[in-house]
């Protein structure tokens, strides 16, 4: 069952069709990448997803609920969580504070006037944004200001941060876009643990081929705001069409 | 104790300890003495020290933690004091109602101002709560005479009729506490110190000793926590599921009540109202304040409103009679060049010295006074390793 269904949207920015006509179904349990060269139209789809942009004509069903004109904060409490390109985290703050804010936010709904009660009260709270960063394996970081960490270790508690709160849906914006090697791998291992222990239906933007491969169980390629082919990975790989459009005539890394 | 972790107690303690003693603490010298000119422990300079303390920590629960500067603080300060005198002319002269209308009034008011301000935010935010408090300001001062008492502002007068017990005939009305008025003090002479305790002061810290006890709790709160996510990043808060327009307008109504509690208690103090509290300088004065003592910090807002309130009361009255009096020692020309060379500091002068230590704990203290006096700790516990401060204690404002 399609957990989120894209019919017929359009987004026109001036002159430029940014997209047209996209129709995509996200499979409740699987990982969807959505791959294309820059300008393809995959940032604005996502910004259609989580509701920062409305688009001219279409419809976007979550779980059969329109998320169409619902602000960002609702889309969040509706079960879709949302990973930045470069990690957007409570910078100032330290990693538990961080990972409480999500819980606070899955328990109390979008505001709650708790200003009388003692953060560290929060037994239950606390426990489970600890059994969370265990899982990420950084427990022994969570007294530490959320400024003073990697790259990597951010996107990490992003990641934690999202997942802490159990969403249906966890959108992707290129998790490993500027990452070194080393935390690219590291991601991965991080998205296939959580695929294999949560289970979580997963929508994926990525440049890095070999990302989308070891990930994706499907795949959709969009070239100027346009679907143009949807198959699992080992049929993308050798489409011509999306050889041409996308991934050129050269054999690109990853992909062989 | 109350729901405190233990250092917040000590905190608590300290603060307790400080306004409860202050007549003894700020009366240090003999009287006649020549450093007599440094005791600050009169009524009417202490009363200010809790009631600017008070302004302080409830902007500071706005700026402090969600890093809105809000220019125009002293309005709801305004309005609270109308509120109060108000209160007094037509129900009672007793301080308590008078107070907590304060409260209420100041706090729908900066509802509304904060809806449409928060439209906005950095600068343009500043900006539009500037406005609403110049715009106040003039209707106080003009437009709304009849209500504000225009320039002169509001006393009780004896034609005066509240509900509850007017004001002695002829006499002019002064605010009580179930009759026992504010001025009353009691003269304690020790040798040759003279400390004075007086029950306006009293009721002022009382309500200091509230609202800060108020401040610690949110600091430790949940909602503490999702005002200083709105400082850090409200576009993570947006996909979080949260609303940070609302978390900070609820800031914005909490620190509009604490002015208007200010407001309320400086009409319970000396029972007058002018629109000159509300003008653009006194909102000025709170911003210096909260960054002269360190924002975002617990004791900050009560160090910088006192430092503040010091200098403009104490090295304001020292002039150039006593200068020479201190330097006296001195050979008669180099005395003359000693003197010259600190007149500009003193006096009138003392916003040049305000002026420049203000820019030396900007530059080197951006945590303000709070981060010096961590500084000066560490020092002496160097050797210690366990150095468990709490980070919410010590995040200074950018």
């Amino acid at each position: 069952m399609a957990l989120l269904s894209v019919k017929g949207v359009n987004k026109r920015f001036g002159g430029l069709q940014a997209l047209g006509d996209v129709n995509l179904d996200v499979m409740e349990n699987t990982c969807h990448a959505i791959i294309g060269p820059n300008g393809a139209g995959k940032s604005t789809l996502l910004n259609v997803l989580v509701g920062k942009l409305i688009p001219d004509s279409g419809s976007v069903i979550f779980d059969g609920q329109s998320v169409l004109g619902r602000k960002p904060h609702q889309i969040n409490q509706m079960g879709i969580s949302r990973v930045f390109q470069t990690p957007e985290i409570f910078a100032d703050l330290n990693v538990m504070e961080n990972m409480l804010i999500p819980c606070f936010a899955k328990r109390d709904g979008a505001f709650r006037m708790h200003a009388f009660e003692s953060v560290r009260h929060e037994k239950s709270m606390i426990k489970k944004a600890e059994a969370m960063l265990d899982e990420v394996n950084m427990l022994d970081k969570r007294d530490m200001q959320a400024s003073a960490m990697s790259r990597g270790d951010k996107r990490r508690l992003e990641m934690a941060m999202c997942l802490v709160q159990e969403p249906r849906l966890l959108l992707l914006d290129e998790p490993t876009a500027g990452m070194a090697r080393a935390d690219t791998e590291n991601t991965i291992e991080l998205l296939k643990l959580i695929r294999k222990d949560r289970g979580v239906t997963m929508a994926i933007i990525e440049h890095d081929m070999n990302v989308v491969f070891s990930l994706a169980d499907r795949i959709t390629v969009l070239a100027q705001g346009t679907p143009l082919v949807e198959d699992t990975p080992d049929k993308i790989k050798g489409h011509p069409k999306v050889r041409e459009a996308y991934l050129g005539e050269a054999p690109v890394e990853g992909v062989n | 104790m109350f729901g405190l972790t233990r250092k917040d107690s000590k905190l608590m303690l300290i603060v307790f300890g400080l306004v409860m003693l202050a007549p003894f603490i700020l009366n240090p010298f003999p009287e006649g003495s020549a450093m007599a000119q440094f005791n600050a422990g009169y009524p009417d300079l202490m009363q200010r020290f809790v009631i600017f303390g008070i302004f302080a920590v409830g902007f500071n629960l706005l700026f402090g933690l969600t890093g809105y500067l809000s220019f125009g603080h002293a309005a709801f300060l305004g309005i609270g004091s109308y509120a109060a005198i108000w209160s007094m002319k037509l129900v009672t002269l007793n301080v308590i109602p008078g107070i907590l209308v304060s409260i209420v009034v100041a706090g729908a008011f900066a509802l509304v101002v904060g809806f449409v301000s928060l439209r906005r935010s950095g600068i343009y935010f500043s900006i539009l709560t500037l406005a609403f408090a110049q715009m106040m300001f003039a209707m106080a001062y003009s437009v709304l005479t009849p209500i504000t008492g225009g320039e002169t502002g509001l006393q009780i007068k004896n034609t005066d009729t509240p509900l509850f017990g007017g004001p002695a005939d002829g006499g002019i009305g002064r605010a009580n506490l179930f009759g026992a008025e504010m001025g009353n003090s009691y003269e304690l002479s020790l040798g040759n110190h003279l400390f004075t305790f007086n029950l306006g002061y009293y009721i002022a810290g009382v309500f200091l000793l509230i609202a800060f006890y108020v401040s610690i709790r949110i600091f430790r709160s949940p909602f503490g926590i999702m005002l200083r996510a709105v400082k850090s990043n409200q576009q993570r808060m947006n996909y979080t599921g949260l609303t940070p327009k609302r978390y900070t307008l609820s800031a914005f109504v909490i620190s509009g009540m604490y002015a208007g509690l200010a407001g309320g208690l400086m009409v319970a103090m000396d029972t007058q109202v002018g629109p000159e509290r509300m003008f653009w300088t006194a909102s000025g004065e709170v911003v210096i304040m909260t960054i002269l003592g360190g924002a975002g910090t617990l004791m900050g807002p009560v160090l910088g409103a006192g430092v503040i309130k010091y200098m403009e009361n104490i090295i304001s009255k020292i002039n150039k009679d006593i200068l020479h009096e201190w330097f006296a020692f001195m050979p008669d020309g180099f005395e003359d060049v000693i003197v010259a060379l600190v007149y500009p500091f003193i006096g009138k002068g003392w916003h040049l010295t305000m002026g420049i230590l203000f820019m030396m704990v900007v530059i080197f203290l951006p945590g303000g006074l709070v981060e010096g006096g961590q500084r000066i700790a560490k020092l002496f516990r160097r050797n210690k390793t366990s150095d468990t401060q709490d980070a919410t204690s010590r995040t200074p404002a950018e």
